[in-house]
């Protein structure tokens, strides 16, 4: 107990502050704490934690990643034409040419960052323009509605009828949410290429001069946010049955402020997939506790913003001090 | 001839020089291709547009030199012409006389420098992050506007308004004044005052300038006031070129800021930027845009552009970087 909490001082704040805030919700609306809404949670968040693995990546290497959104939504459309193609396609076609899209996309990123020494923030902006308006002058803003029926329709891997008749399931991006978080962790924990992104992230030049090729470690940091990417705007079209080109737009900042909510850096060096899922739960649980206590719609953001901003104030305070019995950090 | 471009280069910063060659080059290909480029109306509509994003790229310029971000100063600017919007509406409407304009722009530069302090302030006395703190703002000054505004338009202003978004002063659009009057203030700001020096110093390397004694803290909250201040400023701008408020106006140029601060050569890291070479760089994009339009090109088509113009002037800076450094290390 005490070492998660020195390990994982964001994390173990954070899995506190849900667990109140659950316990709260589950006490104020008899909705809450029931099978149904938290698979619906499940469901609807996949996407974003999708995404957040990826951007964890790029953040512990020490970048940021601004353009992942808008690549997706490239990646949905070239998807789509690509399908077209070959004449349909199926599941394992699919996520390997929405990876395989997304990666081409983020080792652009990584081959300008690395190549002409540019710093990732004035990459990816620019690329976030660059993707955003090339997509929308060739695709011209339409909507497209013919997904192959394998894409659009729904797969659900796991139901159960409650008491009350209604159905909680369990459907296709809960799985594909899963496997992204153990394939990062397996990247990030597990293997020497995620130590060395560690330590990439916390010194670039000491990591250089340790041997570390940093070429690679951006091509891996980058890449792999734009395989999570394409699989998220795959999933994403999965979801709403439909490609719209700026639908994803502005969804980088939330998830970068979930990403970072969980623990990571921007600079480098630190961060966990536990802290990434946890920091989308929480945004995604105020949400919904704000949904199911009868509050406007309109205000939800408004309880975010000033959630996140309590985050980062409070961000300082230590809780593995409080179990110790000599303060202070080493 | 090389003597008076290095003097130029150092009056102006050694931006300049490189960013007005961009300039000729983009008016003369654009002067060959497109029709009706080189005309007073095209240079009219270049100068009525330019103000907006102007404005926000100097509240976003303060802050990237201090090394930090403001991701909030959309819908700062939002709230603030919100504000002034309200004012309006509650004493008179379309009939609204001078005195409640006054009011609400005081009110509304009021509500600019509470968001801009509040971040300033968790920023220097929390040490959080300045991308996280201007982003959950963000968030917060957004959900607040679709709350009050339940997502709606708010309009029905007096039409002597109009004035200051569409009017011209001697031939000179009314925006445009107002754009090269901040845009020298920000100049004097930060090139010859204290606060302009702290502001660089705290950019260039934050601990540093405390152990000299700058009031660091006081500076930072200081900087995001004023960006904030200058956000309000654009949103009354906004609101008299629209003639209506919503929250989300503006959204798409959040980004072209931050693009258009890099191109005219600050630093992403901070500590170095000048006002001159941003305006400059305002002024490309702007060029670059209409002459794109006037080819029959859209909106996104021109943000594309201006994402591929950034990457191709990092990469000629990087290649004039090793250059000159090969230089050095030949002499």
């Amino acid at each position: 107990m005490h070492s998660f909490l020195r390990a994982y001082p964001t994390e173990s704040k954070l899995l506190a502050v849900l667990l109140i805030l659950c316990a709260g919700l589950s006490v104020a609306s008899p909705e809450f704490l029931t099978l149904v809404n938290f698979t619906s949670l499940l469901n609807n968040n996949a996407v974003n934690v999708i995404w957040a693995v990826g951007l964890l990546v790029v953040l512990i290497a020490g970048g940021i990643d601004i353009s992942f959104a808008v690549a997706a939504s490239v990646v949905q459309y070239l998807c789509v034409y690509a399908f077209a193609a070959i004449g349909g396609g199926n599941w394992a076609i699919g996520f390997l040419f929405a990876g395989g899209f997304g990666l081409a996309l983020g080792l652009i990123n990584a081959f300008l960052i690395h190549q002409f020494r540019i710093i990732s923030i004035v990459v990816t902006i620019s690329t976030f323009n660059a993707f955003f308006g090339l997509l929308m002058f060739f695709s011209s803003g339409r909507f497209l509605y013919n997904l192959p029926s394998w894409w659009s329709g729904r797969v659900i891997l796991w139901e159960h009828q409650t008491a009350n008749g209604t159905w909680a399931e369990l459907t296709l991006p809960v799985a594909v949410m899963a496997a992204a978080m153990f394939a990062t962790w397996v990247l990030i924990r597990r293997t020497t290429t995620g130590r060395q992104l560690y330590a990439f992230g916390d010194n670039p030049e000491g990591a250089r001069r340790a041997g570390i090729p940093i070429g690679l470690m951006q091509a891996i940091a980058f890449g792999w946010c734009g395989i999570m990417a394409g699989i998220g705007g795959l999933m994403q079209a999965h979801i709403t049955k439909e490609v719209v080109p700026n639908a994803l737009m502005g969804r980088e900042l939330e998830v970068l402020a979930a990403v970072v909510l969980g623990g990571a850096r921007l600079g480098g060096g630190r961060g966990s997939v536990l802290g990434c899922f946890l920091g989308v739960l929480l945004v995604a649980i105020t949400q919904n506790g704000l949904n199911l206590l009868g509050v406007s719609p309109y205000a939800f953001k408004m309880v975010v913003g000033i959630i996140i901003l309590l985050a980062i104030s409070t961000s300082n305070l230590d809780p593995a001090k409080w179990f110790a019995r000599k303060g202070g950090r080493p | 001839m090389t003597a008076l471009y290095r003097r130029a280069a150092a009056a102006f910063g050694p931006e300049v020089p490189g960013l007005l060659g961009f300039l000729i080059l983009v008016l003369v290909v654009f002067g060959l291709f497109a029709p009706n480029f080189l005309t007073g109306a095209n240079f009219g509509s270049i100068a009525f547009q330019l103000p907006e994003l102007g404005l926000l790229t100097l509240a976003m310029l303060m802050p990237i030199i201090s090394g930090g971000f403001n991701l909030a100063i959309i819908y700062t600017a939002n709230m603030a012409g919100l504000t002034l919007a309200f004012v309006l509406n509650q004493y008179g409407g379309v009939d609204a006389g001078m005195g409640p304009f006054l009011v609400g722009t005081v009110l509304a530069l009021m509500v600019g420098a509470l968001s801009g302090a509040i971040m300033g302030a968790v920023i220097a006395y929390i040490g959080a992050h300045p991308i996280l703190v201007s982003l959950a703002m963000m968030i917060f000054l957004r959900g607040l506007g679709e709350f009050l505004t339940k997502g709606g338009d708010i309009s029905g202003f007096p039409p002597w308004m109009a004035t200051l978004g569409h009017g011209t002063v001697l031939g000179i659009p009314v925006p445009l004044i107002l754009f090269l009057v901040c845009a020298v203030l920000w100049h004097v700001l930060l090139n010859h005052t204290r606060h302009g020096f702290s502001v660089r110093m705290i950019g260039s390397n934050i601990r540093a300038a405390a152990y000299s004694g700058l009031h660091t803290k006081r500076t930072l909250v200081l900087i995001y006031t004023l960006s904030g201040v200058m956000c309000a400023v654009a949103g009354i701008l906004m609101l008299s070129r629209f003639n209506s408020v919503r929250v989300g106006h503006g959204e798409a140029l959040l980004l072209v800021t931050v693009l258009a601060c890099f191109l005219g050569g600050v630093d992403p890291f901070g500590g170095f930027g000048r006002v001159l070479p941003v305006v400059i760089a305002l002024v490309v994009l702007q060029v670059l845009s209409s002459g794109l339009n006037l080819l029959g090109a859209n909106q996104h088509l021109s943000t594309a552009v201006w994402g591929l113009f950034l990457i191709g002037v990092m990469v000629l800076r990087w290649g004039a970087g090793r250059i000159s450094d090969r230089k050095r290390k030949g002499s």
